[in-house]
Protein backbone atom coordinates (compact mmCIF):
# COMPACT_ATOMS: atom_id res chain seq x y z
CA UNK A 1 0.00 0.00 0.00
CA UNK A 2 1.05 3.41 -0.82
CA UNK A 3 0.04 7.43 -1.20
CA UNK A 4 1.03 9.63 -3.49
CA UNK A 5 0.41 13.24 -2.10
CA UNK A 6 0.00 16.28 -4.94
CA UNK A 7 -0.58 19.94 -3.85
CA UNK A 8 -1.56 22.45 -6.29
CA UNK A 9 -2.90 25.28 -4.79
CA UNK A 10 -5.12 24.71 -1.42
CA UNK A 11 -5.90 21.54 -2.91
CA UNK A 12 -4.56 18.35 -1.56
CA UNK A 13 -4.87 15.50 -3.93
CA UNK A 14 -4.05 11.94 -2.35
CA UNK A 15 -3.69 8.93 -4.85
CA UNK A 16 -4.14 5.91 -2.91
CA UNK A 17 -2.90 2.53 -4.23
CA UNK A 18 -2.87 -0.87 -3.11
CA UNK A 19 -4.96 -2.44 -0.06
CA UNK A 20 -6.95 -0.45 2.54
CA UNK A 21 -7.31 -2.68 5.68
CA UNK A 22 -6.29 -2.06 9.38
CA UNK A 23 -2.85 -3.11 8.46
CA UNK A 24 -2.20 -0.47 6.07
CA UNK A 25 -4.49 2.18 7.12
CA UNK A 26 -2.08 3.98 9.60
CA UNK A 27 0.34 4.56 7.79
CA UNK A 28 -1.76 6.03 4.60
CA UNK A 29 -3.56 8.10 7.78
CA UNK A 30 -0.05 9.43 9.19
CA UNK A 31 1.05 10.37 5.18
CA UNK A 32 -2.55 12.56 4.67
CA UNK A 33 -2.85 14.10 7.69
CA UNK A 34 1.00 15.29 7.42
CA UNK A 35 -0.22 17.18 4.20
CA UNK A 36 -2.96 18.30 5.80
CA UNK A 37 -1.19 20.04 8.70
CA UNK A 38 1.51 21.21 6.34
CA UNK A 39 -0.95 22.68 3.27
CA UNK A 40 -4.21 23.31 5.33
CA UNK A 41 -6.07 22.88 2.16
CA UNK A 42 -9.66 24.18 1.46
CA UNK A 43 -10.10 20.67 -0.59
CA UNK A 44 -8.87 16.93 -0.25
CA UNK A 45 -9.67 14.63 -3.07
CA UNK A 46 -9.12 10.97 -1.93
CA UNK A 47 -8.38 8.85 -5.38
CA UNK A 48 -9.12 5.75 -4.99
CA UNK A 49 -8.76 4.88 -8.86
CA UNK A 50 -5.57 2.34 -7.81
CA UNK A 51 -7.24 0.91 -4.87
CA UNK A 52 -7.91 -3.00 -5.49
CA UNK A 53 -9.18 -3.60 -2.00
CA UNK A 54 -11.03 -1.59 0.55
CA UNK A 55 -12.58 -2.98 3.92
CA UNK A 56 -14.29 -0.86 6.76
CA UNK A 57 -10.70 0.26 8.30
CA UNK A 58 -10.93 2.19 4.68
CA UNK A 59 -14.05 4.00 6.03
CA UNK A 60 -12.64 5.05 9.27
CA UNK A 61 -9.63 6.77 7.35
CA UNK A 62 -12.13 8.73 5.15
CA UNK A 63 -14.58 9.43 8.41
CA UNK A 64 -11.24 10.27 10.53
CA UNK A 65 -10.01 12.86 7.96
CA UNK A 66 -13.77 13.96 7.12
CA UNK A 67 -13.66 15.02 10.82
CA UNK A 68 -10.28 16.99 11.04
CA UNK A 69 -11.13 18.79 7.63
CA UNK A 70 -14.69 20.04 8.61
CA UNK A 71 -12.92 21.97 12.05
CA UNK A 72 -11.10 24.45 9.42
CA UNK A 73 -14.51 24.37 6.99
CA UNK A 74 -12.89 22.45 4.13
CA UNK A 75 -14.64 19.80 1.47
CA UNK A 76 -13.80 16.57 0.74
CA UNK A 77 -14.21 14.70 -2.23
CA UNK A 78 -13.52 11.11 -3.47
CA UNK A 79 -13.08 10.11 -7.05
CA UNK A 80 -12.24 7.02 -8.77
CA UNK A 81 -13.57 4.27 -6.41
CA UNK A 82 -13.96 1.17 -8.20
CA UNK A 83 -17.36 -0.85 -7.70
CA UNK A 84 -16.75 -3.13 -4.44
CA UNK A 85 -15.05 0.17 -3.11
CA UNK A 86 -18.26 2.29 -3.82
CA UNK A 87 -20.31 -0.41 -2.26
CA UNK A 88 -19.09 0.06 0.91
CA UNK A 89 -18.60 3.58 0.92
CA UNK A 90 -22.51 3.75 -0.09
CA UNK A 91 -22.64 1.20 2.82
CA UNK A 92 -21.22 3.83 5.03
CA UNK A 93 -23.25 6.79 4.12
CA UNK A 94 -19.97 8.57 3.38
CA UNK A 95 -21.87 10.48 0.44
CA UNK A 96 -23.48 12.62 3.30
CA UNK A 97 -19.98 13.93 3.93
CA UNK A 98 -18.06 14.08 0.87
CA UNK A 99 -18.78 14.17 -2.96
CA UNK A 100 -18.31 10.61 -4.38
CA UNK A 101 -17.42 9.40 -8.07
CA UNK A 102 -17.52 6.00 -9.08
CA UNK A 103 -14.89 4.78 -11.39
CA UNK B 1 -25.25 -31.20 5.21
CA UNK B 2 -21.69 -32.31 3.88
CA UNK B 3 -19.29 -30.45 3.15
CA UNK B 4 -17.82 -31.53 -0.47
CA UNK B 5 -14.56 -29.86 0.11
CA UNK B 6 -13.23 -27.80 3.42
CA UNK B 7 -10.20 -26.13 3.97
CA UNK B 8 -8.40 -25.07 7.09
CA UNK B 9 -5.60 -22.71 8.40
CA UNK B 10 -4.52 -21.47 11.46
CA UNK B 11 -3.21 -17.68 12.12
CA UNK B 12 -1.22 -15.43 14.73
CA UNK B 13 -3.66 -12.52 15.57
CA UNK B 14 -0.83 -9.84 13.72
CA UNK B 15 -2.15 -7.84 11.39
CA UNK B 16 -0.15 -8.35 8.28
CA UNK B 17 -2.37 -11.62 8.27
CA UNK B 18 -5.82 -9.82 7.45
CA UNK B 19 -4.37 -9.56 3.86
CA UNK B 20 -3.28 -13.16 3.69
CA UNK B 21 -6.14 -14.96 5.24
CA UNK B 22 -8.54 -13.20 3.23
CA UNK B 23 -6.24 -14.21 -0.42
CA UNK B 24 -6.11 -17.98 0.81
CA UNK B 25 -10.07 -17.92 1.42
CA UNK B 26 -11.22 -16.11 -1.47
CA UNK B 27 -8.37 -18.54 -3.67
CA UNK B 28 -10.22 -21.37 -2.01
CA UNK B 29 -13.75 -19.92 -3.43
CA UNK B 30 -12.41 -19.80 -6.56
CA UNK B 31 -13.50 -23.49 -7.28
CA UNK B 32 -17.04 -22.07 -7.32
CA UNK B 33 -16.35 -19.83 -10.12
CA UNK B 34 -17.81 -16.76 -8.34
CA UNK B 35 -18.03 -13.50 -10.17
CA UNK B 36 -15.61 -10.44 -9.47
CA UNK B 37 -17.88 -8.91 -7.40
CA UNK B 38 -18.81 -12.18 -5.19
CA UNK B 39 -15.20 -13.14 -5.17
CA UNK B 40 -14.50 -9.48 -3.69
CA UNK B 41 -17.68 -9.80 -1.22
CA UNK B 42 -15.96 -12.80 0.32
CA UNK B 43 -13.07 -11.22 0.83
CA UNK B 44 -14.31 -8.03 2.54
CA UNK B 45 -16.03 -10.17 5.15
CA UNK B 46 -13.33 -12.10 5.88
CA UNK B 47 -11.19 -9.63 6.19
CA UNK B 48 -13.52 -8.02 8.36
CA UNK B 49 -13.93 -10.67 10.90
CA UNK B 50 -10.54 -11.80 10.83
CA UNK B 51 -9.93 -7.31 12.27
CA UNK B 52 -12.68 -8.34 14.70
CA UNK B 53 -10.18 -11.18 15.85
CA UNK B 54 -7.05 -8.94 15.80
CA UNK B 55 -9.01 -5.29 17.31
CA UNK B 56 -10.85 -7.11 20.00
CA UNK B 57 -10.92 -10.23 20.79
CA UNK B 58 -6.77 -10.60 21.58
CA UNK B 59 -6.60 -6.56 22.17
CA UNK B 60 -4.30 -7.54 25.02
CA UNK B 61 -1.70 -9.52 22.87
CA UNK B 62 -1.51 -12.50 20.43
CA UNK B 63 -3.45 -15.43 19.79
CA UNK B 64 -5.17 -17.79 17.37
CA UNK B 65 -6.98 -17.42 14.83
CA UNK B 66 -8.72 -20.37 13.32
CA UNK B 67 -10.54 -20.30 10.10
CA UNK B 68 -12.29 -23.05 7.66
CA UNK B 69 -13.94 -22.60 4.41
CA UNK B 70 -16.61 -25.99 3.80
CA UNK B 71 -18.16 -26.01 -0.02
CA UNK B 72 -21.55 -27.34 0.06
CA UNK B 73 -23.70 -28.98 -3.03
CA UNK B 74 -25.62 -25.73 -4.73
CA UNK B 75 -22.65 -23.90 -4.42
CA UNK B 76 -22.64 -22.05 -0.67
CA UNK B 77 -19.28 -21.71 0.98
CA UNK B 78 -19.63 -21.54 4.65
CA UNK B 79 -16.49 -19.95 6.58
CA UNK B 80 -15.88 -19.79 10.56
CA UNK B 81 -13.61 -17.93 11.86
CA UNK B 82 -12.81 -18.54 15.74
CA UNK B 83 -11.03 -16.98 17.97
CA UNK B 84 -9.95 -17.56 22.10
CA UNK B 85 -10.16 -13.99 23.24
CA UNK B 86 -12.07 -11.68 25.24
CA UNK B 87 -15.61 -12.69 23.30
CA UNK B 88 -18.36 -10.32 23.35
CA UNK B 89 -20.88 -9.25 25.95
CA UNK B 90 -23.83 -8.20 24.45
CA UNK B 91 -23.56 -9.47 20.14
CA UNK B 92 -26.97 -7.59 19.32
CA UNK B 93 -24.61 -4.44 20.54
CA UNK B 94 -21.82 -5.38 18.67
CA UNK B 95 -23.55 -5.77 15.65
CA UNK B 96 -25.28 -2.55 15.76
CA UNK B 97 -23.57 -0.64 12.59
CA UNK B 98 -21.74 2.76 14.00
CA UNK B 99 -20.92 0.64 17.36
CA UNK B 100 -17.38 0.58 18.22
CA UNK B 101 -15.90 -0.20 21.38
CA UNK B 102 -12.12 1.00 20.53
CA UNK B 103 -12.70 4.00 19.07
CA UNK B 104 -10.27 5.86 17.53
CA UNK B 105 -10.42 5.16 13.72
CA UNK B 106 -12.93 1.88 13.51
CA UNK B 107 -15.84 2.65 11.66
CA UNK B 108 -17.77 0.31 13.75
CA UNK B 109 -19.11 -1.04 10.64
CA UNK B 110 -17.90 -4.52 10.65
CA UNK B 111 -20.61 -6.57 11.19
CA UNK B 112 -22.95 -4.37 8.94
CA UNK B 113 -20.38 -4.66 6.02
CA UNK B 114 -19.93 -8.63 6.91
CA UNK B 115 -24.17 -8.44 6.74
CA UNK B 116 -24.53 -6.83 3.57
CA UNK B 117 -21.82 -8.89 2.16
CA UNK B 118 -22.85 -12.45 3.03
CA UNK B 119 -25.77 -14.18 2.80
CA UNK B 120 -26.32 -15.43 6.69
CA UNK B 121 -23.65 -14.33 9.64
CA UNK B 122 -23.95 -16.34 12.85
CA UNK B 123 -22.48 -15.03 16.09
CA UNK B 124 -21.13 -17.17 18.78
CA UNK B 125 -19.38 -15.98 21.89
CA UNK B 126 -18.82 -16.53 25.70
CA UNK B 127 -17.00 -14.14 27.22
CA UNK B 128 -13.54 -14.99 28.69
CA UNK B 129 -13.57 -18.03 26.22
CA UNK B 130 -13.52 -16.78 22.42
CA UNK B 131 -16.11 -16.11 19.21
CA UNK B 132 -17.14 -17.69 16.46
CA UNK B 133 -18.67 -16.48 13.14
CA UNK B 134 -19.57 -17.90 10.91
CA UNK B 135 -19.98 -16.36 7.06
CA UNK B 136 -22.39 -18.00 4.35
CA UNK B 137 -22.65 -17.36 1.11
CA UNK B 138 -24.19 -18.86 -2.05
CA UNK B 139 -22.16 -18.66 -5.23
CA UNK B 140 -24.69 -18.23 -8.37
CA UNK B 141 -24.49 -20.36 -10.94
CA UNK B 142 -23.39 -18.70 -14.10
CA UNK B 143 -23.51 -21.71 -16.40
CA UNK B 144 -26.48 -24.48 -16.54
CA UNK B 145 -25.39 -27.57 -14.98
CA UNK B 146 -23.59 -29.19 -18.21
CA UNK B 147 -21.11 -26.30 -17.96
Amino acid sequence: MSVEINVTGEVVTAYLKGEIDHHSAKEIRDNIDNAIELNMPTLLVLDFKDVGFMDSSGIGLVMGRYRNLVKSGAELHITGAPPQIYKILKLAGIEKLARLEER
Amino acid sequence: MKAENKFSMTVLSRSANESFARACISAFALQLDPNLEEINDIKTAVSEAVTNCIVHAYKEGIGKIYITAEIFESNIIRIKIRDKGCGIENIEKAMEPLYTTVGGERAGLGFAVMQSFTDKITVRSVVGKGTTVTLTKKISQRFGVNG
